[in-house]
This record gives structure tokens, sequence and C-alpha cells, in this order.
């Protein structure tokens, strides 16, 4: 392929190209969006199974009809994309199997019996037999104008139904108890999503190939989660992943005509989920070093104001003057650390500096008593509810005292009947005088 | 006669075979704030869960308002133990919360100005308003708790079924709910609680249903709440029941001759 190729296929000259394209984007954008309820649902691997699951419907469907017409392979695929679904839960529920072992029973049982009719269509069917096996694993540029239209009308349809049914998808993934007891009808709606799924999959057994469809119901959602927590944004990116990985996939098929597609949506979808792991904010692999970071400051600061409060209890609890060195009997520190804590609790309106010394604002002591009354509490609870020995507790609580939350220092404080002196004899301060 | 907020007779309920609930029957007279009390597995979310047509009873009724639940379900609301969804589910404070405006009619179309308007009086009346845009995985495990209470408020119900609305709350949540069940109280709501803290229950409910898979008691609180009856609640489970119970789960035979579809 040279260039010229390479800027018509981009350009989308050639029209036969173009519906190619179309056709394999919005089936990426509807199977991804399918699929973002399978993933909210946990049942990602249901996806896998029925992948897997509708090859002998499809052989079965051709070997009937003797015909490759996308309409007869759908049916095909779904009823034994159903049957499918129907034995992983008769196994799930009959039997003291649980889900995994069900799903991984049904999902080889069905693609032995879906290779062995493959194998025997290819030795005893006639000519038009040829091309068969490209079912597994794809190939974009071998649809025709009219294959590409009817899996785009149908990609389309299938979109435009889980948008208008959203709220009931949505509803049910997260609460199902909830949408019973509203009398909703939850079990409609999950066949309903049932059999979306499997034909959205059925969709892509000529583009993208029947097995390797799972990871574009699975992937791309898998990836949007890690950027946002927001429904609206989560379906568009997921949408976005979905047409970016049809979108790959067919210029693949068209510059490289011996390769297989499918695989290569695979890789244009791992490479997008790979990114997402590390670079997500929040949950990616880099913010969550920042994070890390993050944490490691706030145990600095909150263990100098806890230092203040110690040398504050020295001289009778009143709010005094102190110097790095003084703070430095505590913290044992390197200097420069301390100097850094102290500049982050300056800007926190929490110390003053008065000449060479440093002191607790009125915020700042309610803050060392905080965190000290944390570390008490703590300590108590070790020693009365799990009757750790007092001399022992303390490296404990030193960890602890940064992780509790308001709602564990309640819980703490109730349980332990409000008390007023830790193990070791020294007050527990409230926050508040 | 006096109309019944709650009548059940009979209930027996099993999982996997074994009894959770075993020949319950009571019955919760019309505004009232109840509690339902008794010992961890003792069967009181499966209770509530029965309630709300969510289990198949191996046996037994339960009418609501004198009826079945289908014809009254719009009138009654629940509040879903917290740890029972995941959440770390993307979605907004105020999208969980129009949930519970969500009917058969508009479950398709669009949310009314009168269902927004009861989201966020529902949010008011648990001191969530403020939160309303928050996502939910961003929220305390208390603040969570008054999310599903909104949620369930919102439906505007006149039978409020709440499973383990205080725990793993924190100081401010317990206030605010406490606050707003004592509110439903004065207004003569009909509240049904599980509870676990036996010095509030006492106090706070007027009717007490105390479970132990079996039914120990269930009546106006000064009738029911009993040294003795406690005794039975929490005094361990009847030996002999326990070993039917796990005897018809290995032999695999019903609870009741007749088995349930």
């Amino acid at each position: 392929m040279n260039f010229d190729d390479w800027l018509n296929f981009l350009l989308l000259r050639d029209p036969n190209v173009f519906m190619v394209v179309i056709g394999t984007v919005l089936l990426g954008a509807s199977a991804a969006l399918v699929g973002s309820f399978s993933f909210l649902r946990k049942q990602s691997l249901i996806g896998d199974a029925v992948a897997h699951s509708i090859l002998p419907g499809v052989v079965l469907a051709f070997l009937i009809s003797g015909s490759k017409n996308p309409i007869y392979l759908m049916i095909g695929a779904l009823i034994s994309g159903w049957l499918s679904i129907l034995l992983i839960n008769l196994i799930r529920n009959r039997s003291k199997l649980k889900s995994d072992a069900s799903i991984g029973i049904t999902l080889s049982f069905f693609f032995g019996i879906g290779i062995v009719l493959l194998t025997y269509a290819q030795h005893h069917a006639g000519a038009n037999m040829a091309g068969l096996d490209q079912y597994l694993f794809g190939k974009a540029a071998s649809m025709n104008s009219m294959d590409v239209r009817i899996f785009s009308i149908m990609s389309v349809v299938l979109f435009a139904v889980v948008i208008l049914f959203r709220r009931a998808f949505i509803l049910i993934s997260f609460d199902r108890d909830f949408a019973m007891s509203k009398g909703l009808a939850v079990n409609f709606y999950e066949l309903m999503l049932s059999t979306l799924t499997i034909l959205a999959i059925a969709l892509g057994i000529q583009a993208v190939g029947m097995i390797l469809m799972a990871a574009l119901i699975i992937t791309p959602a898998a990836s949007a989660r890690q950027w946002t927590n927001k429904m609206g944004n989560f379906m568009m990116l997921t949408v976005l992943f979905g047409m970016i990985a049809g979108y790959v996939g067919s210029f693949i098929s068209y510059s490289a005509p011996q390769m297989p597609t499918g695989p290569w949506i695979v890789m244009a979808l791992s490479f997008i989920t790979l990114i997402s792991v590390v670079f997500a904010p929040e949950k990616g692999l880099i913010s969550r070093h920042r994070k890390k970071k993050f944490n490691a400051q706030k145990i600095l600061v909150e263990n100098i104001v806890k230092a203040f409060f110690h040398l504050n209890e020295k001289v009778g609890g009143k709010n005094a003057k102190i110097s790095l060195d003084q703070l430095n009997t505590i913290m044992k520190t390197d200097p420069s650390r301390l100097v850094k804590g102290l500049g982050i609790l300056k800007q926190k309106e929490l110390v003053v500096k008065a000449g060479d010394q440093w002191k607790l604002t009125r915020d700042g002591v309610a803050e060392s008593r905080r965190i000290v009354r944390l570390h008490r509490l703590w300590e108590l609870y070790l020693t009365r509810k799990m009757l750790i020995d007092p001399s022992l507790v303390h490296a404990d609580a030193e960890a602890i005292e940064h992780v509790i939350t308001p709602e564990i220092e309640f819980q703490l404080t109730k349980e332990l009947g409000d008390p007023k002196i830790d193990p070791h004899l020294s007050e527990i301060p409230k926050v508040r005088i | 006669m006096m109309e019944n907020a709650i009548e059940v007779n009979d209930l027996t309920v099993t999982y996997n075979q074994k009894p959770v609930l075993w020949n319950i029957g009571f019955a919760i007279p019309k505004g009232m704030m109840a509690g339902i009390i008794g010992p961890n597995g003792s069967g009181k979310t499966t209770l509530l869960k029965s309630l709300m047509g969510l289990v198949a009873p191996d046996s037994g009724t339960i009418k609501i308002f004198d009826k079945e639940l289908d014809s009254v379900r719009e009138r009654v609301s629940y509040v879903p133990q917290r740890e029972s969804v995941d959440w770390d589910f993307p979605i907004s404070v105020i999208e969980v919360v129009s949930m519970g405006r969500y009917t058969k009619r508009n479950l398709l179309g669009r949310l009314s100005k009168e269902d927004h308007i009861a989201s966020i009086e529902a949010l008011e009346k648990v001191k969530m308003l403020e939160f309303k845009d928050r996502q939910i995985s961003q929220l305390s495990g208390g603040q969570q708790q008054r999310v599903f209470i909104a949620r369930a408020l919102a439906q505007h119900a006149d039978l409020y079924i709440l499973d383990e609305p205080f725990a793993g709350v924190d100081a401010a949540s317990e206030a605010a709910i406490f606050e707003l069940l004592s509110k439903m109280k004065e207004e003569g709501k009909n509240v049904v609680v599980v509870h676990h803290d036996l010095q509030s229950a006492s106090k706070f409910f007027e009717y007490i249903i105390m479970l132990n898979t079996r039914l120990v008691a269930a009546g106006i609180t000064e009738e029911v709440f009993t040294e003795k009856n406690l005794e039975n609640t929490y005094g361990g489970q009847l030996n002999i029941l326990t070993s039917i119970g796990e005897q018809l789960k290995k032999s695999a035979f019903p609870v009741r001759e007749k088995e349930k579809e």
C-alpha cells in the first residue's frame, strides 16, 4: 500500500471503502453501548460466552439456507445465543455450580459444537462454503454493499433502542431489588438486554469475527470507566472508543488485506485500555502514584501538628512558640522535610511564623487535637476491644490515626462510651474546647 | 375494625431449602412506627424482602393496607440495605433520588417538573441538597444512606420500609435520619424499620417485632419488650429448629409438602 492509497482511505474517497468504514464504526458504537450495561451489571463474561456460543447457530443457518444472507445468519446467531444464556442460567440455578463454572462450561460446549459443524460444512458443502471461517476472526473488507447496509441499519436500530430504554437499564444495573420493589418489569428488561447483547455480537460476525466481538462488548466500557464517574460521560466515551476501534479495524482490513480484522480491533482496544489504565485521572496508575505522594504529605503535616500538641502538652497545654529544633526532637526527620511540611501548614493557615519560631493558629490547635484524639481513641479501642497490651498499641495508632474518617471516629466514640482517658492515662482531647 | 398497615400470616421462606423464616404472623396497625429486631441471620432482611415481593414465600399470605401488594405498590416505598448495591456505580446523587419517581408509565419518557421537585424536596428533607450533583462514589457511608432514604421519600408513599438505616453511619447522618423518622412518626406515617440498637428501639418504636427465624413476639412495645422475650430472641437459636433446617437443606426435602414453583 503506498501513500496515495493511505490518503484515499483516510479521506474516504472510494465510496465502497466509505460504506465499509461507516458500517464498522456504527457497529463499534452500538456494540460498545450495549456492552456498557454488561459491564455495569458485572456480566462482561456473558458477552464472551455468547460470542463463542453463536457459532453453531450461524453455521446451521448457513447449512439450512445455503446462503450467507446476513438476516439468516442473525437468526441462527440469535437462537444459539439465547440457548447458551438459558443453559448458563439453568446450570447456575439448578446445580450447585457457580456462575463462572456455568459460563465456562456453556461457552466451550457451544463452541465445540460450532467447530464440528464448521468443519463438516467446509468438507461437505459446495464452493460457496469458502470464507465461512472468516466469521471466526472477521474481515471487514469482504462485506459487500448489501451486507454493509443491513449491518449498518441494524446497528443504528440497536443503538436507538438502548438509548430509549437507558433509564430502565441503568436502574436494573444499579439496584435490581429496588426496581422490583417498584413493580417494574425487571425480568423483561433483563431479557431485552440479553437479546440486545446477542444481536450486537451477531452484527459483528463479518466485520470483526464472532469470537473477538466480545472485546467490543467489554473493553470500551472498561476503558471508559477509568476516566469518569458520570453516567453520561461514561456512555459517550464508551461509544467513542467503540467507534475508534471500528475505524482502526476497517483501516487495517484495507491496508493489509491478508490480515483478519478482529485481532486488529482488539489490538486497538487494548491500546486504549492501556492508555486509560495508566493515564486516567484518579483511577490511573500515574494519578494513584500522585495520591500516594499526597498521602505521604498528609501524614507528614499531621505528624507535625501532632508534635506541636505534644510540645504544648509539656508546657501545660498552652499554645507556645516552638522552634525547628524542638519540633525535631519529636519528628526526628530531615530538617528540609520539616520546613516543607511547615510551609504547607502555613498555606493552610494552620501555623504562623513568629520570627524563627512557629505557632499553631486556632484552626491549627483544633487540628492537632483532632489527630491526637484519633490516635488515643484507636489505642483505647485496641486495648479494650482487641485486648492488645497497652505497650504495643502505639505503632498501630501512628498509622491508623491518618485514616480514621469522621464516621469511624463517631463509632469509636460511641462504642467506647465517649472516653476521656487513653490506655497510657493521657487525656483524650475534644477537637474544640 | 382498625385497618392494618401490614398483616402477615403463616409466612415461611427458605433459601436453598433452608428455612430463614418459619411460620411468621403479625399485624401492624395503621399509623405506627414499627421496629424489627433480632440477631444477625434471624431473617429480618428476608422478612422485608418478602413484604416487598422480592422473595417468593413457601407459604403464607401478606396483606398491605388490607390488599395484595401489587394493587398498592405505589403507596409502599422500600429502602434496601446500603451494602446491597455497588456505590462505585457511575451515577450522581440526584439521579439516584429521581429513581424514586420512576413508574411503568414514565420509565421510557421524560421525568416531569413535578418529579424533579419531589426529588429536590426529598434531598432537602435528608439534608443532602448541597450534594445533589456529587457522584455517589464520593459520599460517606452515612450520606449514602441518606441518599437511599431520599429516594424512598421522593416516591411520596404511605408506608416506608427501611432496612438497617442506622448501620455504619456518621454522627451527622444519624441525627438527620433520626430527626426525619421522628417527624414521620409525628405525622402518623407508617414506618417499618429493621434496627439493631435495642436501647433506642424500645424508646422509639410503638410496635416491635422480635425475630429469630421464628417469631418470638410481636405487639405494642410496652407489652412485648420484656426481659424474657429479649432473652428468647437473642439467647441463641432453638437447637432442634436449626438441626431440622440443616436436615432439610441436606436431604432436599421441602419445608411444606406442596413445593413452590
